[in-house]
């Protein structure tokens, strides 16, 4: 709807560019954001004004705020990482998908905060802090947190917005853009997506190019895409998807942009529930709400059946191992000589590589760094890694023999339960907390399925509760259409922060134009 | 059973990264611990899997040089450069052991 008002004349790029880098300013305190482009951004909105006024468009979008998370390189902008190995690292050149975009006519309004080098499932363990979650300050949250009778009392706690692409989850929720860029390599694209209550799409693996995207698993990452609806995940992909030269792990086939049916339909469809995913500590609501929606489709007409991946637990200690000795081999490259944090010791080389690695890298980065190694040493490769990736090969054959049955999309949650107090999210480590919240997630990431999140309710607390569809390799216009389905019966409700509404001007606030399609 | 000192020097000079503390070398074990649950399933008889696109093959363009010619903007972001070059501190000097890890790092 925002395009079509700007091909209208309703608005303008630039117009609608400031509103969303003042409601940045306003939304500080969610610390979404590492870097705030604002002239490039002001001048990238003004060609694009330039040309909308001659009635010559790029595309629908053509002066759209997006955000880029903070892994991707992106040209004369600093690319972090969330970490202090890359402070200050200006990149050289622009990812794939951020030059797609910038061709479009999408204005990038800044580069959003994440866990250091995308490790972590809650936007927490970044150089520059957390990333909070705007439902935490929702109405609908504070309703549900303080008691009637003294509701200016105490400020309710924030939540975690999930990660590790929280803070592109957390632009999205504020309306500080459009769309954000995210990165998916066990989940980190839909987790933030299900606790922010906004759209997370993991694509196939292939799909999307990965080149400029600062690697850490190079068999399993993908770009995710976050958007405030299904119609707009399905335009944004299709401006990134397709062959990369410069990636050659894109696979080569023509990609065709397509465009949702406006009354999707589902009845001839056949919806697998893997019992599997009914995993230990799932929130009784949760498990409510994916009962509801196999219901609904099932009124619906759709054949819903359930189904068995029995490898499904093995998953996330497979992604363990196999994760931690992609980034053992990932991270070598910082080493303080031609890009990044130098340390100033100068005896040798070795005492400077490790020197300079003990100070940029944090306790996570480390650990894993470690782990890998050691999975990947002489003595340990076949008994670790090896069996990993045979272990790997049993998941996607679990998938592959139920989609070979004739399911054509699967149902499950996307999170255990919803966003968790930070105070209380803190109290484990990294990596029991990845273990525990990438478990629903992360196995599409080692069969390279598409996924994608799709918020359903709020919880009693007024927090979103988003579930996923995993679809068939390649196959997003039919794991898109049947998440517009599901979007259209829930009608899941907009987010009520004081922020937006004071910059509301009559564009925002209207629940059409949450989305730019 | 528990990772050996030899083993944790081996790997912080593999990684050159340290385990700093006692937490880290704990970190290592119960990493161990969990990926050791890798061996209830049953593989025999199963290839490893690399790559999910493992079906498709491999994309090689020609070799035609496109692009390049950017050196003054890579070298924008190396600390320590002469003209062209990247200057290292001298090479081939190994990390000091274990055991003497304390004093390298008392005095770096």
């Amino acid at each position: 709807q925002v395009s079509a008002a700007l091909r209208e004349g309703q608005i303008t790029p630039t117009e609608l560019c400031q509103r969303c880098l003042s409601l940045i300013k306003s939304t500080k305190f969610l610390n979404a954001y590492i870097t705030v482009t604002e002239e490039t951004a002001l001048k990238q909105a003004e060609e694009s004004e330039k040309r909308f006024r001659r009635g010559q468009p790029l595309g629908v979008l053509d002066g759209i705020p997006v955000a880029v998370k903070d892994n991707f390189n992106t040209a004369g902008i600093e690319t972090t990482c969330a970490s202090n190995m890359l402070k200050g690292y200006i990149s050289p050149y622009n990812a794939t998908v951020v030059q797609k975009l910038l061709d479009q006519g999408a204005v990038l309004v800044g580069k959003t905060n994440l866990d250091e080098f995308a490790m972590g499932s809650g936007s927490t363990d970044g150089v520059f802090g957390p990333v909070r979650n705007p439902w935490s300050y929702s109405r609908q949250y504070k309703e549900k947190s303080a008691p009637k009778s003294h509701p200016e009392d105490k400020e309710p706690e924030w939540v975690i917005a999930g990660g590790s692409s929280g803070g592109s989850a957390a632009a999205v929720s504020s309306f500080t853009c459009f769309a954000a860029l995210g990165s998916d390599t066990g989940g980190s694209t839909r987790n933030p997506a299900a606790h922010c209550g906004v759209v997370g799409l993991k694509p196939t693996y292939g799909l999307i190019s990965r080149h400029g995207l600062i690697p850490l698993v190079n068999s399993m990452d993908v770009p995710g895409i976050l958007t405030r609806c299904v119609d707009d995940a399905a335009l944004v992909l299709g401006s990134l998807a397709g062959h990369d030269p410069k990636d050659s792990t894109t696979i080569q086939d023509k990609f065709k942009p397509f465009e949702l049916p406006n009354l999707p339909d589902v009845s001839k469809l056949s919806i697998g529930i893997p019992k599997e995913y009914h995993a230990p500590g799932l929130s009784s609501e949760i498990l409510a709400l994916w009962s509801k929606a196999a219901d609904l489709f099932k009124s619906a007409g759709a054949k819903v059946i359930e189904v068995s991946l029995p490898h499904t637990r093995y998953s996330i200690v497979c992604y363990h191992v196999l994760c931690t000795a992609e980034v053992a081999s990932n991270m070598a490259r910082f080493d303080g000589l031609e890009y990044g944090h130098r340390s100033a010791t100068n005896d040798s080389t070795e005492s400077m590589y490790a020197a300079t690695r003990r100070e940029g890298f944090n306790d996570v980065v480390r650990a894993r760094i470690l782990s890998g190694n050691y999975f990947l040493l002489k003595q340990n490769y076949e008994h670790y890694f090896v069996k990993a990736q045979k272990v790997r090969r049993l998941i996607a054959q679990d998938f592959g023999k139920v989609f070979g049955s004739g399911v054509d999309v699967l149902l499950t949650p996307t999170t255990l339960s919803h966003a968790a107090a930070y105070a209380e999210f803190i109290k484990e480590d990294n990596r029991t907390r990845s273990a525990q919240d990438d478990i629903l997630t992360q196995a599409a990431n080692m069969a390279g399925l598409p996924a994608i999140n799709v918020p359903a309710a709020l919880s009693e607390r007024g927090l979103p509760v988003g579930l996923q569809f995993i679809g068939r390799p390649f196959q997003e216009k039919q794991l898109l259409t049947v998440a517009k389905w599901f979007e259209k019966e829930v009608k899941f409700p907009m987010i009520q922060l004081e922020e937006v509404k004071r910059h509301d001007h009559g564009a925002f606030q209207h629940q059409k134009s949450a989305s730019f399609s | 059973q528990t990772v050996t000192v030899e083993v944790l020097d081996h790997l912080e000079h593999l990684a050159l990264v340290d385990f700093r503390d006692s937490e880290g070398v704990e970190r290592l074990q119960k990493a161990i611990q969990f990926a050791d649950q890798l061996h209830e399933v049953n593989t025999d008889g199963i290839e490893p899997m690399d790559s999910v696109l493992e079906d498709r093959c491999l994309y090689l363009r020609d070799d035609d040089v496109t692009e390049g010619n950017c050196m003054k903007e890579l070298m924008k972001n190396a600390r320590e450069k002469v003209e062209e070059y990247f200057v290292a501190p001298p090479g081939n000097i190994p990390l000091p052991k274990l055991e003497e890890q304390d004093a390298f790092l008392q005095s770096s």
